[in-house]
């Protein structure tokens, strides 16, 4: 009786006061509301507010606890160096510029003073769907003078959408397309998946006909892109996109083939033809022109990425070095420039001119007026650096320090200063190698000969010994900035992490220049040890690789007990370690 | 014994239980959004045709409505062109021409120009009719965004309303009269006309006007012709009517005694272009034109039941008909008034 007594009562309480609808709901449909609900409150917390300054501003999201946030380049422009950000719990941070992708309208941004800050969970954007739900957070029209971001919901309109350079920039490549409300001030803001990570970066809208308002399709750059470019951008770098060197169209049975390629271009060295069909680049089919423009928008400068070519049916894969779609310094040009127009109507558009029965346009937001941002705020003038070429120097150093202690924990080799002393042998010639490398002189014996020369002179022409493509210069290099460290090598700055024997793998990258040459050094994220390093005699010489394998711990330094050799895509030989000593550094000259 | 209230209140509960499992059942079974819009993009077709001139985009959406390809979609003047070309959502591409259009409903089908056959497509006997409150998703190729191999647009939305679209006479620029579904998502976009509009379920309930202004306050409206509106003239111009004009065959003679547009009473404007409207620059007083009420900047848009998009395809029907019997045309009057009238010779 007493059961059933309890029954009536919550039946009762049930039928009166709680809403009769409520009754009627399916409890997966409350469920999904429910678990919407917590993915909201859960992405509000590392969506930002941007304030760029006077009425200038936009949104933006904090992709780890160190503060480092994504924006848009067009929302960040108009502050410069430093801006302002607010979060949903109330928090108003400065932050300071990290690093620029103006192409494809990206800026990493890292917020100041605070210990932890919430982080958004990136997810893997290659996985979304058409009709997946989406929502936007961000700040529309500026309204969150409060810090409380607005928040719009929808789906996935499309995926890999193409959308033409605004001018001469800001060129959305594969991006998501939504029917989310995406309006001015929400640039910059993330989209997020139903789980509330992060797939997108909002940032533009078509706008035609209708003045700058939602108009049920808005476009995401990918965080899949961006997270191509995350490592160069951390670096404090203003970073451009990729070019193949080489253009494709499709031929009536809808293959793409290449249509033109310059001689210069690595895909060129590297064998690449005119008239190849392109299968695959980095690591999707590729089936339409917009499929490759797609793929190659989402890639940075530098960027090696492999190629899958068909020629009279036999197919080829290449890991192609990317180059850069801007002269030096254009890019840089632009950013000094200031201000860019956000990606939408442009002044020729007709609904500039309105007309007179036509409502009137919401107004854009306007940008600050460019201050003389000769004095920054106390907070950030600690972590800014000003350098041409560069969105934020300071960001550079951090990096490579960062990138230099991971290396040492494998070991310190700055006090062998001696000549170190190599013997070994290099199959499949199966010689003995012995291989002197000092300050200012290095030598070697190889099956070829004996071969030897001074490093303090330009090193262009040190391709030694023949069809290495210069294999003693690169160690002598090795050991430079092994024993030197990246302060005192030269000039060494952090390049950024990307790929280079094979797709999905980033390895952290210094550029360095000594003696007239440019080298690269590839370091293993995971244990710090350096991996590889690539020696370029000249611009357009093949460059000669040295990939460091197999570590053996001697006196608490990781040593590769075997270097693998090549010279662009062949492959020179493995030079196994016998023995090393550090002698006594070398006579002068010897 | 149960006191009675209580005995209510288990009832109640009970009913409750049912309610609950009957809509589980049916949530259980409703396809992820993701699934059903896979599954509709093989019928979404992108169409190419004229236009591409300042603000007049040379682009617009269809469905497909038939396993050989033909494809209903707006009548506008993307169609008008030789070839029409037709890009379905895996990037292949075909060619079509108009099969024929009802200038009343302002819909056309298009038919391929080559034998096709399998293509997924809508069963316009499936279609489905819909309410206020209907959950939508809208196809469409609006902005042109989706290019080659790519789908097309997709958008989620509610049907806020089924309401005649003249309720207010003379706001919207349309020659339709019919009731249309209003809807609350920004499905009414350049390119989007001819678009589908779908239920939950993927089931085709409309089609995707034209844009529409407000003339009174400038707002655009997001709307859609229910299917059930457009099936019966579907069905027609696929039987053969509404077919555009074509010219007389080498070894077709025509009428004995064929129209003309002098004995009508009607006088066109000149014909300077390739394909010159067929606009009525004036009209003979006491003429069969006159009696029937043409009034200059008429434009002539179907004679004897064809489609006649230019003046000399009017010109080339008019030779088809006998000067002594009546003759059916279909007049465009502004923007928004298609008056059918009969032209009857004098005696």
């Amino acid at each position: 009786m007493n059961q059933s007594y309890a029954a009536g009562i919550i039946a009762a309480a049930l039928l009166t006061a709680a809403p009769v609808a409520r009754a009627d709901v399916d409890p997966t449909v409350l469920n999904a509301e429910r678990e919407r609900i917590e993915a909201m409150s859960r992405a509000m917390a590392p969506s930002i507010a941007i304030f760029a300054g006077g009425q200038g501003g936009g949104s933006g999201v904090i992709i780890s606890s160190d503060g480092y946030a994504l924006s848009n380049f067009h929302v960040t422009s108009a502050a410069g160096v430093a801006m302002k950000c607010g979060l949903s719990d109330g928090g108003y941070y400065d932050a300071v510029l990290v690093g620029l992708d103006p192409t494809g309208d990206v800026a990493l941004i890292k917020l100041l003073g605070r210990e932890r800050f919430p982080a958004a969970e990136m997810a893997d954007s290659d996985l979304v769907r058409q009709g997946d739900a989406v929502f936007a957070i961000g700040n529309p029209f500026l309204l969150a003078t409060n810090l409380q971001p607005s928040i719009s919901y929808g789906i996935v309109s499309g995926v890999h959408r193409y959308q033409y350079p605004a001018g001469t920039i800001l060129e959305y490549a594969d991006c998501i397309q939504t029917d989310a409300a995406i309006n001015p001030g929400n640039s910059g803001g993330p989209l997020f998946n139903s789980s509330g990570q992060l797939i997108g970066i909002n940032g533009r809208g078509s706008f035609e006909k209708r003045g700058r308002v939602n108009v049920g399709v808005g476009y995401a750059i990918s965080i899949n892109q961006i997270k191509h470019f995350l490592g160069c951008l951390k670096g404090g770098r203003i970073v451009d996109h990729a070019t193949l060197g080489a253009t494709v169209a499709a031929d009536n049975d809808g293959r793409i083939l290449v249509s033109d390629i310059l001689e210069e271009s690595d895909a060129y060295q590297q064998g690449l033809r005119y008239n190849d069909e392109i299968v695959r680049f980095a690591d999707r089919r590729i089936t339409s022109v917009n499929a490759f423009k797609n793929v190659l928008g989402t890639l940075p400068k530098d960027w090696r990425v492999p190629l899958v070519y068909r020629r009279r049916d036999v197919e080829t894969t290449l890991m192609v070095r990317l180059a850069g779609v801007h002269r030096s310094g254009e890019l840089e040009k632009m950013v000094e420039g200031g201000e860019v127009e956000p990606p939408g109507p442009q002044p020729d558009d007709p609904d500039r001119e309105r007309k007179p029965d036509a409502p009137p346009a919401p107004k854009e937001i306007p940008a600050a007026e460019k201050e003389p941002s000769t004095e920054l705020p106390e907070a950030v003038k600690a972590f800014y650096e000003a350098k041409s070429g560069y969105a934020n120097y300071h960001f550079n150093r951090v990096e490579r320090d960062r990138v230099w202690k991971a290396f040492q924990s494998n070991g310190d080799f700055s006090a062998l200063t001696g000549t170190w002393s190599l013997s070994g042998d290099l199959p499949p010639d199966g010689g003995d190698v012995q291989i002197d490398l000092g300050d200012a002189a290095c030598a070697c014996t190889v099956p070829a000969g004996q071969f030897g020369f001074a490093l303090n002179e330009n090193l262009s022409e040190a391709l030694d010994p023949p069809k290495s493509g210069g294999m003693l210069a690169a160690l002598s290099l090795w050991r430079r900035l092994l024993v030197k460290g990246p302060a005192q090598f030269g000039d060494v700055t952090y390049l950024g992490a990307m790929p280079l024997e094979r797709w999905g793998e980033q390895l952290d990258v210094f550029a360095a220049m000594h003696a007239g040459v440019e080298c690269r050094f590839y370091f293993d994220p995971a244990t710090g040890k350096l991996a590889a390093l690539e020696f370029y005699p000249t611009d357009d010489a093949a460059p000669c690789r040295l990939h460091f394998r197999e570590h053996l711990v001697v006196d608490g330094r990781h040593w590769p007990s075997l270097v693998e050799v090549s010279v662009g895509n062949s492959h020179f030989g493995d030079f196994r370690l016998r023995e090393f000593k550090v002698k006594p550094p070398m006579g002068n000259g010897t | 014994m149960m006191p009675r209230g209580a005995q209510h209140a288990m009832r109640c509960a009970w009913l409750c239980a049912v309610t609950f499992c009957a809509l589980g059942v049916q949530q259980a079974t409703a396809a992820p959004l993701a699934d059903v819009v896979e599954s509709a993009q093989p019928k979404i077709a992108k169409l190419y045709g004229a236009g591409g001139l300042r603000g007049l985009e040379a682009y617009q959406s269809g469905v497909v409505i038939s396993p050989s390809g033909h494809i209903l979609t707006v009548w506008s003047y993307v169609l008008d062109a030789e070839s029409i070309t037709v890009v379905l959502n895996d990037g292949r591409r075909f060619e079509a021409e108009l099969a024929g259009a009802d200038p009343r409903l302002e819909i056309a089908v298009l038919k391929p120009r080559e034998e096709l056959d399998e293509i997924p497509y809508f069963d316009l006997e499936q279609a489905q009719s819909a309410g206020g409150g209907t959950r939508i998703i809208a196809f469409s190729n609006c902005f042109g965004v989706a290019a080659g191999d790519e789908a097309a647009s997709v958008q989620t939305g509610t049907v806020m309303a089924v309401t005649p679209l003249n309720a207010h006479r003379g706001v919207f620029k349309a020659t339709y009269r019919g009731p249309v579904y209003v809807l609350d998502a920004v499905t009414s976009n350049p390119g989007a006309a001819g678009g589908a509009i779908t239920d939950d379920d993927g089931r085709l309930v409309g089609l995707i006007g034209r844009e529409l202004r407000n003339s009174a306050n400038g707002t655009w409206l997001n709307y859609a012709l229910p299917m059930e509106e457009l099936r019966a003239s579907v069905t027609r111009i696929q039987a053969g009517e509404l077919a555009p004009a074509q010219p007389l065959a080498q070894d077709n003679v025509g009428a004995a005694n064929p129209t003309k547009l002098a004995t009508l009473g009607i006088v066109l404007v000149p014909d300077v272009l390739d394909r010159t409207p067929a606009y009525v620059d004036a009209v003979v007083a006491g003429s069969p034109a006159a009696k029937a009420g043409l009034k200059p900047d008429d434009l002539l848009v179907t004679i004897g039941g064809r489609l006649v998009q230019s003046r000399g395809m009017l010109e080339e029907e008019l030779k088809r008909w006998e000067a002594d019997k009546p003759l059916k045309v279909t007049v465009l009057r502004g923007d928004d008034e298609l008056l059918e009238v009969e032209l009857t010779p004098t005696p």
